[in-house]
């Protein structure tokens, strides 16, 4: 049974198109990764499962109720689910302990009960000594816990968590990534998790929607995400891609003859015969010996960067720059304008549409 | 580790499908609203375009402005409005440069000083003048600038009330510039410096004319005020025989009762108009002014240089001169023996506090009646203002927006004005309770929740927009209904602003004059009441103990509210910057 299902949903503003048409299923227990750039309309979709906005059109359901669409609106009281702000939200007021226990009361628990509740919560999150101190008094990592645990201890089948780590060092952000990987095996709660930083979606989610200016892009786990991007702003947007021009010469079985410059390969992709897309990461490539001809690509060097203990040189293939430029390791620093020769180890053929 | 996974909690309430209770809230603050502001003003609006006795209709409007007698008060009002708004320029605009360009020691205290006179009543400034320039003036009397015994007071004249106006809201320019100035961002100065402009222009060419929308806007708010003004133009054109429109109605209602509810009701609606004229042109001016980016560094302000001493003293001597010395003016009055003996050390007595304060009945009930009813107000305005706020600076409700925006009525139209309304709608038995609350306490209560709830509504709101409204929505995720949402989490978090604009009511109420003239009734006298009527009967020193009494309980509280100040949303008091 899904657990939440969006039917083609659309938010408007008066100045723009937050959320166009979108449909898609949360399984029961995932955690489910919402990436995109910002603007792309991700925080509202996030907004719109928690009743926080009323869509202009389509449905929401959660598990088999529906919560807004034409059967009316339930508000965000009575949706019973948790949320964890960008912000925090902690209120300054309360202490840790009371922050928690918010949400627990009028819920007919009694108090030893709620008591308990609080205490499992911060026990989960690793600050059981913290109950009695302010909000203020944490570092943002604590902040963060409490966020979490604000929620846990109502116990909700569905956490909603929006750009959870954005506000929070790089070091920091590895823990928290490695905490929510195990309160989540631990709370067998769905988590759907807000992100515009795509190393943090695939670390932890095992189903990825990528939301490009209102729009779902592209719904998949995140190896085939980055193996079998749907459209070129998934290539673009994950693993860094590079997209070259081409043209798709025959098609078929998941795979294509693709001609790139003025040599042709064959290489997987679904696209008609026509223009097309390659799209390369830097593992897709590698620094030939020798002239090119037949399955070797030509270019020039127009830039050279040290990152991750290698050199990452940026290649124009073709003369004119028309083609396109794509990344590539090597183990020396290359020379702006240096003539090289790549050989192809993998890739993905999109449609392109006729300029 | 706890299995956090079953038993899980239902979702609170019923699985159903809701607006929420949002609705009623706003309902029941939309009937608030209405009946302290909408249908008292609505209805003496009505009843000044109705039929006169001849039964034409606008009758009663040509009948009331046809008379000589309004003719009069009506250019006068008009002559001394305006004369005043220059004066109020004169003073407010150098003083708000002086105070916002240069650094200079002390500035809170300064800022402070200059403002009060918007802390002290127009009532207890007249008086405070009045002693000053009087026959028996205890300063004027040790310099021998004094009038001789039996001369009229100098103030009692047009001139007098222009010049008290003029000073009662200087402030109001002052802040209007100031606000402007130190918003001004660093760069238009700097690209000027690299100009090669001198100090003189870039204060001419570059400042002044960037605060000439902040001068026009502040100095018709000041007209608003003037045209609105009671105290003044009661304590000394009264006795000088110089009718205005606002001490035109009260004598008509004083002199022939609720029968002549209908004429003066259009004398109230010709003092709206004249408010809002200048209302109006505040608005357009501050919507045509060209914009400016204030995004940047804000203004430094610049070394005096050689003429920091100059300047130091000249400011403190003004400001002395304006709020300091006719307070002390009005204390030497209520420590002096007796009404006309000139003060000497030796004659020095606290007799006249102690009959006045202690031995009067009358005196003790009016500060027990200003109390409960300044605090009632106090607390009743924060409360709705939290509510009003609430629904429309984090919910984002237009309706309550909409509501706010009616609720701060009251405050913008002349209190008499407000006054009138009121008997027009509540001397009558009330529906249902056949009960009428005029000549109670209710009535003042109510009037003084409607007059000053645009008080208590400023610094919430303040407070509350810069809220993160994912507070709220936690509390809303979490189960909140929107009653505990209030409780637990606004309120709390609203509570410096809300205590701080409690005070302000509270301050601004417990002196009251206008709306208390035309409302008291014997039994529920208030402070603003008896100053007025000790000074009347010519009682001048117990007039004067009386005042300096309720100015020191407002000064202690205006500390104790500049004590909470650093735990409040910049801003949100006029004289902390």
């Amino acid at each position: 049974m899904a657990n939440i299902r969006l039917e083609s949903v659309s938010k408007r503003y008066p100045d723009k198109v937050a959320v166009d048409n979108v449909s898609f299923e949360v399984p029961n227990g995932s955690f489910f990764a919402l990436l995109g750039p910002s603007g792309c309309g991700k925080t509202t979709i996030l907004r719109l499962i928690a009743g926080l906005e009323r869509p202009d059109a389509g449905e929401i359901a959660l598990g088999a109720r529906p919560v807004a669409g034409r059967g009316g609106f339930v508000g965000p009281e009575h949706r019973g689910l948790g949320m964890v702000f960008q912000s925090y939200a902690l209120w300054p007021h309360m202490t840790v302990a009371a922050n928690i226990d918010f949400g627990l009361a009028g819920r007919g628990l009694s108090r030893a009960d709620r008591r308990r509740r609080v205490h499992e919560a911060l026990d989960l999150v690793g600050l059981s000594a913290e109950g009695a101190r302010r909000p203020h008094q944490l570092s943002g990592g604590q902040r963060q816990r409490v966020a979490l645990a604000r929620s846990l201890a109502v116990r909700p089948e569905i956490i909603l968590l929006d750009e959870p780590l954005a506000n929070l060092d790089a070091h920091l952000r590895q823990t928290m990534l490695a905490e929510f990987g195990r309160i989540h095996a631990q709370a067998k709660t769905t988590f759907v998790f807000v992100t515009h930083d795509q190393n943090e979606a695939m670390a932890l989610a095992d189903q990825v929607a990528v939301m490009d200016r209102g729009r779902l892009q592209q719904l998949a786990p995140p190896e085939e995400l980055f193996a079998r991007p749907a459209s070129p702003m998934v290539a673009r947007f994950v693993g860094q891609g590079r997209l070259l021009a081409g043209d798709v010469l025959a098609s078929g079985e998941g795979t294509t003859r693709f001609r790139l410059d003025n040599a042709e390969f064959q290489v997987e992709g679904r696209a008609p015969v026509g223009p097309g897309w390659l799209c390369l990461r830097a593992r897709d490539v590698q620094l030939a010996k020798g002239g090119g001809s037949g399955e070797r690509l030509n270019g020039r060097v127009v830039g050279s960067r040290f990152e991750g203990g290698d050199h990452r040189l940026t290649v124009q293939v073709g003369e004119t720059g028309a083609v396109g430029s794509v990344d590539v390791l090597s183990p020396q620093r290359g020379t702006i304008g240096e003539a090289v020769c790549l050989a192809l180890r993998g890739g993905w053929v999109l449609a392109r549409e006729a300029a | 580790m706890a299995d956090l996974s079953v038993p899980r909690v239902s979702p609170t309430g019923r699985q159903r499908v809701s607006r929420g209770d949002e609705p009623l809230f706003v309902a029941f603050l939309a009937l608030v609203v209405l009946v302290l502001a909408v249908w008292p003003l609505g209805r003496l609006f009505v009843e000044a375009l109705g039929t006169g006795e001849g039964g034409k209709s606008f009758g009663l409007m040509s009948e009331a402005l046809s008379s000589r007698a309004f003719e009069r008060a009506f250019w006068n009002t008009l002559e001394t409005s305006s004369a005043s708004v220059v004066v109020s320029v004169l003073l407010g605009l150098p003083l708000a440069l002086a105070i916002s360009l240069f650094r200079i020691g002390n500035r809170v205290a300064l800022t402070f000083l200059v403002l009060s006179p918007l802390l002290i009543p127009s009532q207890i400034m007249a008086l405070a003048w009045i002693e000053l320039m009087g026959s028996s003036s205890p300063l004027l009397g040790l310099l021998g600038f004094a009038q001789a015994q039996g001369e009229t007071n100098p103030l009692y004249s047009r001139g007098g009330i222009v010049w008290l106006m003029g000073i009662e809201h200087m402030p109001l320019v002052f802040l209007a510039v100031r606000a402007c100035l130190t918003t001004l961002p660093e760069d238009l100065i700097e690209a000027a410096r690299i100009g090669g402009a001198g100090m003189f222009r870039i204060v001419t060419g570059v400042l002044l004319p960037l605060a000439v929308p902040a001068v026009v806007a502040g100095a018709s708010l000041a007209f608003a005020a003037s045209v609105g003004n009671f105290g003044v133009p009661a304590l000394l054109g009264i006795p000088g025989r110089y009718p205005m429109l606002t001490t035109l109605i009260y004598q008509r209602l004083n002199g022939f009762g609720p029968a002549v509810i209908g004429q003066v009701a259009v004398l109230a609606l010709v003092l709206v108009s004249m408010a809002g004229v200048a209302l109006g042109l505040r608005a357009i001016v501050l919507r045509r002014s060209a914009p400016i980016d204030r995004s940047g560094r804000p203004l430094a302000p610049f070394e005096a240089g050689r003429f920091h001493r100059p300047l130091v003293f000249a400011l403190w001597s003004v400001v002395t001169l304006l709020s300091v010395v006719p307070l002390l003016a009005l204390l030497g009055a209520a420590l002096s023996p007796a009404v006309g003996v000139r003060l000497g050390l030796d004659s020095v007595t606290l007799a006249g506090f102690r009959s006045t304060l202690i031995d009067s009945a009358t005196v003790r009930r009016a500060f027990a009646n200003s109390i409960l009813l300044s605090a009632g107000a106090a607390v009743a305005t924060a409360g709705i203002a939290v509510l009003l706020a609430y629904f429309g600076t984090v919910r984002r409700l237009m309706v309550a927006r909409r509501v706010a925006w009616f609720a701060e009525l009251p405050f913008i139209v002349p209190g008499t004005v407000l006054a009138l309304a009121y008997i027009l709608v509540f001397l009558p038995p009330l529906p249902l309770i056949g009960v009428s609350i005029y000549g109670s306490a209710t009535i003042l209560l109510l009037a003084y929740v409607a007059r000053f709830l645009a008080l208590a509504i400023g610094p919430v709101q303040t407070a509350l927009a810069s809220l993160d409204p994912s507070l709220d929505e936690m509390g809303r995720i979490l189960g909140a209904r929107t009653f505990r949402r209030i409780a637990r989490l606004i309120a709390p978090l609203a509570a410096p602003a809300s205590a701080a604009g409690a005070i302000l009511v509270f301050m601004t109420a417990f002196n009251e004059l206008t709306v208390s003239a035309l409302l008291w009734s014997s039994g529920v006298e208030t402070i603003g009441v008896m100053v007025f009527s000790l000074q009347y009967e010519g009682n001048s020193t117990a007039a004067a103990a009386l005042s300096v009494a309720s100015i020191g309980f407002v000064l202690v509280l205006a500390l104790l509210v500049d004590r909470l100040g650093n735990r409040l949303p910049s801003g949100t008091l006029p004289w902390r910057h």
